[in-house]
């Protein structure tokens, strides 16, 4: 692919943790958590892209408290993160943990610090391996963990986190969670995890299931995400190589279904502005930007039908299906837009390498004009 | 004149001249002959007047006995005269006689004739009183064309001297026997016992009677109306019992001839006769007739195509394809041999009839098709899914079996069901020369609606099998496996078979007919099914490696975990597996590896595994033991060196190419899995024991063992990735290891 459209940043550990600093809108930021089983040399880089000068800007900072598996930015506070890591015990053990990190506020450039533990979490009872920490998406004291069998919402006002509930997983043959996201619609009062090839949303304020989606996919569900511009949509994405887009009031059948990949699909994300676009991360160490024009918010077939169709045919020429894609050497784990730039996006393969690319210029005209 | 004329010389005849005789001998002959004539003349004259005397002294007698009977004949004539006077005088007499008797005769004769007239009139009068008896017991006898007959004689006298009141009474009698006689003849209309003959032939009798011609066609009408609906609903009632012949032998006989019948009596009754009679506004008479007529005809016609349609209709679930041609066949010939109707040609409506049986059997022998396909479909399933205690060479001998028999049965059947319908194309069969008939069964119904229809049926169904999302976890792969050869034989000539048959069977030119679906689109899909098969089969068999190698990888605590002693089981498990997985490939597709020489011998496979891959692989791995590093760097290298590995990619067809796309899915797998675990010395060390003995077992099912050595080299580096002590075993150890089991 034409990759003088992309910035490259290299680490020299693998890593696949990568998340976007939500609450940041001025510049455009992705924070990367390294994995490493040597402890100490772990660490978190925050990468700042300058679009105009087409520069990044780094800050790295120590994490010798285990390799990351998984890293979350709030959404309400830009210097605040969430990792959930692996920590080494002693006699060959190693153990899950999370907690709540905070960034300096200043700029140190002279030595590597060690971040601020804001909130840790106390997972004795809840399960033995941590899947993801999630802020809520707007109350700051909140956020919500998934353990293997468990989702646990905690109050993270103060530094030790409190549980203020938790949903234990029910089922046959010991299932496990794989992952979870906050439903931002319906007051963000739901939570979505998936469990093997199931989707299953709980209400947190009864603990009860909202709705669920059996057998999304005939293998594991790897990740999920909502729609930010249109009610009741979840892309879902796992190993059977399927992009899925499900409208949940109808989980007998995907709303759009794609594989384009030729491996496991390990990350979905809508763009939050023009939700047409969606990135995919496969182990086949691709990125593809595909998109999903005919479900979208912005397909104005389905809301002006009647209307001149002369006029629509020139705005309505993206079609479903991939539009450009990304390269790496390793399988990529990750991918994100960023919330301050609708244009580019960040994608990391587990050989450490982080791309940063933008969407084609046509295309952006496509959708725009 | 020369011969009448007298020889002279000539002794006999009448005209002899002496003289000249005399001087012809002296001159011509000899003394001597002179002389001998002189005594020949005079003995002839002697002799003569000798005969000359006997015939004298004969007749002597004769002529006095003729002269005696002349001279008693003149005495009679005398006596008879006197005789003949008498007579005279009495004859007179008698004429005066006769002429007394005549005066007095003839005032008595002129008497009788004036008698003998008088007793004629009075005969006739006498069967103008006995009228209405005669008529009356006409009616009884049911004589009605005497009666008419009879009425007809007296009618005009009895109109003429109707109002002399003597006569009134007979004119009333007889008028009230006629309108009897009317009714009669009109209740003969509706009696639905009554032939089409006697009708017409009550028909006729009124319009003898002068009733309205207009309501006597429509009365005529209205009752045979009646009659063909009885007649409808016997057909009706019929059509559910009797097969489709006998129900169209039926019609024919029945209906069809009915209706002919009174089409033709209308039109002798009402239409023609008109032109001979002398009716007022016999042409707006005629053209109202023609008009109900034809309505008539039409409405009847309709109600029977419907009926036939549905018999029709009912007939082609069960039937018989050349009964049913029969029926049709007479059916379509009765129809056109025909013309019920000026205006309408139901010739038409009877071939579209036949177009639409044509196209339904068409229809059904598709749907049996379909059928047919998906039972043998079940059955092969059956088959296949039943587990089988037979050894592997009878499986193999089996699969290719089933294919082949199922690959026969499918072209066999639809064989069978060209020839079925090549009974509606059989020459002696009426409608099938029509080009109307032709065009549509041939092209529209059996090529593209029937051929071509169950072989996109053929490729649809392979594909459902491999449809996103909803398949059924149920099928059996070899299945997919078996149907993706299936989609390939058929590309490689059943096609092309199946459709120069039905090209040839049904006289179809397909290549100057552009709107036909030709061989090469068929061919594709068939080729683009077989592939998706073929693809979903390599993932189905990858996914089902993969799953053991995931649970495997998942279940395990890695980081507790001993010396390894053995090669764990799942590994063998999955050896076995793409063994067999193999065995069953080769039993459909050919090996077509570029090295398929060394994969042949156990032998070879042997020393190859020893000899080559394992210096490369060693030579790889040692390089990750003292730094991690350094051996993400080799790998990049590799990466960077050789060429992208597409999993879930497309495979080609054949053997070495189906395997790689399996293996391929299992150690992305694993390697995927194993990147989610942390392991100890051990565990890394369990995991490069498995990977070498996969390496031992696996090259040679793929094409390119470079691509294996990459695969295991990535997932040994990943496991020794996440090692907390990433510490190798000795290969000599992991050989021995491997080699014991």
């Amino acid at each position: 692919m034409d990759n003088e459209n992309c910035v490259i940043y290299g680490l020299e550990f693998q890593a696949r943790a990568l998340t976007p600093q939500l609450a940041e809108t001025e510049k455009i930021g992705f924070l990367i958590g390294t994995q490493s089983l040597k402890q100490t040399n772990n660490q978190i880089h925050l990468i700042e892209f300058n679009e105009e000068i087409s520069t990044l800007k780094t800050s790295v900072f120590h994490h010798s408290e285990g390799e990351i598996w998984k890293i979350t930015s709030s959404p309400t506070d830009p210097l605040k993160i969430a990792t959930c890591y692996n920590a080494l015990t002693g006699e060959n053990g190693c153990m899950m943990k999370s907690a709540i990190l905070k960034l300096p506020e200043s700029e140190n450039h002279d030595t590597i610090e060690n971040l601020e533990i804001v909130t840790k979490f106390d997972f004795s009872t809840l399960g033995t391996d941590i899947k993801t920490t999630e802020f809520h998406p707007n109350e700051t004291s909140t956020a919500a963990s998934l353990t293997d069998t468990h989702l646990v919402l905690w109050d993270i006002s103060e530094s030790e986190g409190r549980a203020v509930s938790n949903i234990a997983l029910e089922g046959k043959n010991n299932p496990k969670f794989t992952n979870g996201k906050w439903n931002p619609h319906q007051n963000c009062n739901q939570f979505s995890t998936a469990t093997e090839t199931h989707i299953k949303t709980y209400d947190i304020r009864s603990g009860e299931l909202a709705w669920n989606i059996d057998n999304a996919h005939c293998q594991y569900i790897r990740d999920m995400d909502y729609n930010m511009n249109k009610l009741y949509h979840l892309a879902t994405c796992g190993d059977d190589g399927f992009l899925k887009i499900w409208d949940y009031r109808q989980p007998s059948l995907p709303i759009f279904s794609r594989s384009d990949h030729s491996h496991w699909i390990w990350c979905v994300r809508f763009n939050p502005f023009h939700d047409q676009l969606i990135l995919t991360a496969s182990s086949d160490a691709r990125v593809l930007l595909s998109s999903a024009a005919s479900v979208s918010s912005e397909n104005i077939s389905e809301t002006l039908i009647t209307e001149d169709r002369e006029g629509l045919d020139s705005k309505q020429t993206l079609k479903d299906g991939p539009l450009q894609w990304c390269e790496h050497e390793d399988s990529v784990y990750c991918v994100e837009w960023s919330p301050a730039e609708p244009w580019i996006f960040a994608s990391l393969s587990y050989d450490g390498r982080l791309l940063i690319s933008h969407v084609k210029k046509s295309l952006k005209y496509q959708i725009l004009l | 004149m020369t011969e009448k004329k007298p020889n002279p010389l000539d002794i006999n005849g009448p005209n002899f001249n002496p003289n000249m005789y005399l001087d012809k001998i002296f001159k011509e002959y000899s003394l001597k002959q002179i002389l001998d004539h002189e005594n020949e003349v005079v003995k002839d004259t002697q002799t003569l007047h000798s005969d000359m005397q006997t015939l004298v002294y004969e007749n002597y007698n004769k002529f006095i006995s003729a002269t005696d009977t002349i001279k008693k004949m003149k005495n009679d004539f005398k006596k008879m005269e006197t005789e003949m006077d008498l007579l005279a005088s009495n004859m007179a007499s008698i004429t005066s006689f006769s002429d007394q008797i005549n005066d007095t005769l003839h005032d008595t004769r002129q008497k009788i004739n004036k008698l003998s007239g008088v007793h004629a009139l009075l005969q006739k009068l006498q069967f103008l009183f006995k009228l209405p008896t005669t008529l009356k017991s006409r009616m009884e006898e049911k004589n009605y064309i005497q009666a008419t007959q009879d009425y007809l004689h007296a009618q005009r006298v009895l109109h003429q001297y109707g109002d002399m009141p003597s006569f009134q009474g007979i004119k009333t009698d007889c008028e009230s026997i006629l309108t009897e006689l009317k009714a009669e003849l009109r209740k003969q209309f509706c009696n639905t016992n009554a032939s089409a003959k006697e009708l017409t032939e009550s028909v006729d009798l009124l319009l003898k009677l002068n009733e309205p011609a207009k309501e006597l066609c429509t009365e005529f009408l209205s009752c045979a109306e009646k009659r063909l609906a009885e007649q409808l609903v016997m057909l009706k009632d019929q059509s559910e019992q009797r097969d489709i012949i006998e129900f169209v032998d039926l019609g024919c006989s029945g209906f069809l001839s009915d209706l002919c019948l009174i089409v033709a009596s209308f039109h002798d009754m009402f239409i023609n006769r008109v032109h001979m009679e002398h009716l007022e506004n016999s042409d707006i008479f005629e053209n109202f007739a023609a008009v109900e007529l034809d309505s008539f005809v039409k409405d009847n016609m309709k109600k029977y195509f419907e009926l036939v349609q549905n018999k029709v209709d009912s007939e082609q679930d069960v039937g018989d394809t050349s009964i049913l041609v029969q029926a049709l066949d007479r059916f379509y010939k009765r129809i056109e041999s025909n013309t019920l109707c000026k205006d309408i040609d139901f010739a038409n409506v009877a071939s579209e009839i036949v177009i639409n049986a044509g196209r339904k059997q068409c229809k059904a022998h598709l749907q049996i098709l379909k059928m047919h396909f998906a039972d043998s479909l079940t059955k092969i399933r059956q088959t296949l899914t039943t587990p089988k205690l037979i050894t592997q060479e009878e499986t193999s001998k089996n699969l290719n079996e089933l294919l082949n028999s199922l690959v026969i049965t499918v072209v066999e059947k639809v064989k069978g069901v060209l020839q079925d319908l090549v009974v509606f194309l059989q020459p002696d069969v009426n409608f099938a020369n029509k080009p109307q008939f032709k065009d549509s069964f041939c092209i529209d119904n059996v090529r593209e609606g029937l051929i071509v229809c169950f072989l996109h049926h053929l490729t649809a169904t392979a594909r459902s099998f491999c449809a996103k999302g909803a398949s059924d976890p149920k099928v059996p792969p070899t299945l997919l496996l078996l149907l993706s050869k299936f989609c390939i034989d058929f590309q490689n000539g059943n096609v092309h078979f199946l459709l120069s048959q039905t090209d040839e069977l049904f006289d179809i030119d397909s290549k100057q007919n552009s709107a036909l679906t030709n061989e090469g689109e068929i061919n594709n899909s068939m080729q683009e099914s077989a592939q998706e098969l073929l693809n979903y089969f390599v993932r189905i068999q990858g996914l089902n490696c993969s799953q053991m190698l995931r649970k495997s990888v998942e279940t395990r605590d890695w980081l507790h975990t001993i010396e390894p002693r053995t090669v764990r089981a799942v590994m063998k498990r999955v050896v076995d597996d793409i063994s067999a997985i193999d065995s069953t490939v080769a039993q459909l597709y050919e090996d077509q590896g570029n090295n398929g020489t060394e994969h042949s011998s156990d032998s070879s496979r042997k020393a190859h595994s020893v000899s080559l891959p394992r210096h490369q692989y060693r030579s790889n791995w040692s390089n990750y033991a003292p730094n991690p590093l350094d051996s993400a760097l080799v790998s990049n290298m590799h990466r960077l060196f050789s060429e992208r590995v597409d999993i879930f990619s497309s495979v080609q067809f054949n053997k070495v190419s189906i395997m790689t796309g399996i293996i391929k899915i299992s150690l992305k797998t694993f390697m995927e899995c194993v990147r989610l675990k942390t392991f100890s010395k051990y565990g890394l060390q369990q995991i490069q024991v498995d990977t070498h003995y996969l390496q031992l077992y696996l090259w040679r099912f793929v094409s390119d063992e470079n691509l294996v050595h990459f695969l295991l080299d990535e997932i040994l580096g990943s496991a020794a990735h996440r090692c907390l002590e990433p510490v190798l075993m000795e290969p000599s150890v992991v050989d021995i290891i491997c080699e014991r089991g």
